[in-house]
């Protein structure tokens, strides 16, 4: 099983005539993802080798029964874009887009919860999502991860999550499913929504966390961990020494006024019966341990 | 993007919120015809991004023309915590009667807008949050709904400021959110906003932090990227679009992803080195971009050694190791390099590097070795 999505969710991509949005979508369908449509309000009863494109989200819904976007949207038009697909029916949706004013994020994030509350938006920047060998959605690169479980994945960090996954493959550890939540100051899914729904699925036996600086996502999850969690969770925390008042290359990743440094995440998280790692390649062999013990 | 008071004043006062009359300039006689023209008595304030300005001798009070010119050649040019003056900015000074606080700024965890307001003003309101927080009155804002003038008054009501500054502070702070919100502000903070004797609320300071995701909907943003304080390297950083972020050491890094970028930095601390800089350069396989990247490293006169640490994804090996070798021969390196390349197509990366291994080219297995390698190389420490 995997969180969120399947071999089964129809998406509908937002942005597939562009050329992020092509070069992945293509790359999505080729993982086995379904990839059923494309929007474009210009260029909409065209396709995109064999994809047909509509002027918008709820004209591809109807069509072709999508559940789900994902938006390759330059920033400026990811919060139109957002409504179009909450409002064209669709119940998840992803935003790969970097660079979405914080302002934006905030406004459609509780717009969302205010008009359309069983819509999940996860994002924005953020890599997407992976379960292995059922679906890919977003910008992950699906070879280096290996399908079965019993490890499901959830971060902040693209590029840390592709180590944590091929270092978990080097071991010959499958990954349920993988969750990039994103680096911005206002994420639509939270380590908690991904923790809640790895507790609850089956074919996941233990969590890996991958965390940075900046807000208190961490410490929150580290409460939920201990109130609410008996997997075991293994985590590693970016940016011990990055220093206050400077973001870390993600609109979300700084030390601001004392508070969101990595040293407290990493307390907080070990109070909870985390294992906290201090490097991604301890993180890995710690997890690897976990997991020989199940 | 962080401003300066006298940006920050600016801004403000384009919303309607009441800022002193006032002049930025960087000369002495601008200084005094600025004060002329404000009207005496006026203030004379450093415009440094750190605080403690006035323990420093960087606010001065002139109450005429010889004062104004004594203290400006005092303070241009002045050194505060490593921050040069060049920019003062001349105020007419204000009667205080009270002074308060106010901002808003985002409150991650609850995904709104929060809003403090305190009677404590004039001092660190992290001070007042921890000896006095029932001093702070809090209002959260749902950002899909906006701040009603009802919702204002009864937050101003929940400060118990004096009553005689109540709707000056209703309508400033509405005029504040409107700011804050339609200006794409990441903080907004007026320390002290003060009431004047004669009961009128004004804004004394100004500090201010735009959202730099959102520089392409304000045409007047760009002009305030030009005055960001920042070192030569991290300039030249900025001109090549590269996220740069400088630090103190002797290890240069290069990593693709923030979050790898940030690893990188914490581990060649780990292992007892220091890193000289944070660098992100994303899908690393592009020869410009790399090229770019090992320039700007290769200036800092502090580092000894570099390490770039790639993670190929969608990247592939092959392609990173082929920008490294183009960008190797657009620009000469004079430190010695560790690679650590891993991910898509690694080993056909590596093949394309190996003929470049040499004592200054060097490629480590893993991102534990390569930091220890690379940390070696700088001579352990700075």
């Amino acid at each position: 099983m995997s969180i969120f999505v399947d071999e089964t969710t129809k998406v509908v991509y937002q942005g597939l005539t562009g050329s992020q949005g092509r070069f992945y979508g293509l790359l999505n369908r080729e993982y086995g993802t379904q990839v059923v449509a494309g929007t474009n309000p210009k260029k909409a009863g065209t396709d995109v080798d064999g994809i047909p494109i509509f002027a918008n989200v709820a004209e591809a819904v109807a069509e072709t029964g999508a559940t789900a976007s994902c938006v390759f949207i330059p920033a400026p038009g990811v919060r139109d874009a957002v409504m179009d697909a909450a409002a064209g029916g669709v119940d998840f949706i992803v935003v790969i887009t970097e660079g979405v004013p914080a302002h934006d994020e905030a406004w459609f994030f509780n717009a969302l919860k205010r008009d359309y509350p069983t819509v999940q938006l996860l994002g924005p920047n953020c890599p997407g999502i992976i379960s292995p060998g059922k679906a890919n959605i977003g910008i992950t690169a699906g070879h280096i991860a290996k399908a079965g479980g019993p490890v499901g994945i959830v971060s902040r960090s693209g590029t840390l999550t592709y180590q944590a996954l091929y270092e978990l493959k080097q071991q010959d550890i499958g990954v349920t499913t993988c969750v990039g939540i994103g680096g911005d100051p206002v994420p639509g899914t939270s380590f908690i929504d991904c923790l809640r729904a790895f507790e609850a699925d089956p074919e996941t036996s233990a969590v890996m966390m991958i965390g940075e600086i900046g807000g208190s996502a961490e410490e929150e999850a580290a409460a939920f961990i201990k109130s609410s969690m008996n997997k075991p969770v293994v985590a590693y925390v970016a940016g011990v020494t990055a220093p206050p008042g400077k973001k870390m290359g993600h609109a979300g990743a700084i030390v601001s006024g004392g508070k969101g440094t990595a040293a407290a995440k990493m307390d907080a998280l070990r109070d909870a019966g985390v294992q906290v790692g201090l490097n991604p390649t301890e993180a890995g062999q710690l997890m690897t341990d976990v997991v020989a013990t199940l | 993007m962080d401003l300066f008071e006298y940006q920050g004043k600016q801004f403000f006062a384009r919303y309607g919120i009441p800022v002193s009359d006032g002049e930025a300039v960087t000369v002495v006689d601008d200084a005094v015809a600025a004060a002329e023209r404000v009207g005496y008595p006026v203030v004379v304030k450093a415009q440094v991004q750190v605080g403690g300005r006035g323990k420093a001798g960087g606010i001065k009070l002139a109450s005429n023309a010889a004062e104004t010119r004594e203290y400006a050649a005092n303070i241009i040019g002045m050194d505060i915590k490593g921050h040069t003056v060049e920019v003062v900015w001349i105020e007419h000074a204000s009667d205080i009667a009270e002074e308060y606080y106010a901002s808003f700024t985002l409150d991650r965890s609850a995904k709104q807008y929060l809003g403090m307001l305190s009677a404590q003003g004039g001092v660190e309101i992290e001070e007042v949050a921890v000896t006095n927080p029932e001093a702070i009155a809090k209002i959260h804002v749902n950002p899909a709904e906006g701040l009603t003038e009802s919702a204002c008054r009864a937050w101003v009501e929940a400060a118990a400021l004096n009553p005689a500054a109540t709707d000056g502070a209703v309508d400033i702070l509405l005029k504040l959110y409107t700011a804050y919100t339609e200006g794409d502000a990441d903080l907004v903070e007026i320390n002290p906003l003060i009431l004047t004797p004669d009961g009128r609320v004004h804004a004394l300071d100004a500090k201010v932090s735009l959202d730099d995701n959102s520089v392409f909907r304000h045409a007047d943003y760009e002009a305030y990227d030009a005055t960001q304080v920042r070192d030569a390297r991290e300039q030249a950083a900025h001109d090549k679009g590269l996220q740069y972020i400088g630090l103190d050491g002797a290890v240069g890094i290069i990593a693709n992803g923030a979050g790898l970028a940030m690893s990188t930095v914490d581990i060649v601390t780990q292992v007892g080195g220091s890193p000289a800089n944070f660098l992100d350069i994303g899908g690393g396989a592009n020869a410009d971009v790399m090229a770019g990247a090992m320039e700007v490293i290769n200036n800092d006169p502090k580092v000894r050694s570099i390490f770039i640490n790639i993670f190929g994804g969608i990247t592939k090996g092959d392609e990173v190791a082929n920008g490294i070798v183009q960008a190797l021969a657009k620009v000469k390196i004079d430190a010695p390099i560790v690679i650590r390349l891993d991910g898509t197509n690694a080993d056909e990366g590596r093949a394309i590097l190996a003929p470049l291994v040499s004592e200054m080219f060097q490629i480590e297995p893993t991102m534990l070795d390569a930091a220890r390698r690379v940390v070696a190389l700088a001579g352990g420490k700075s």
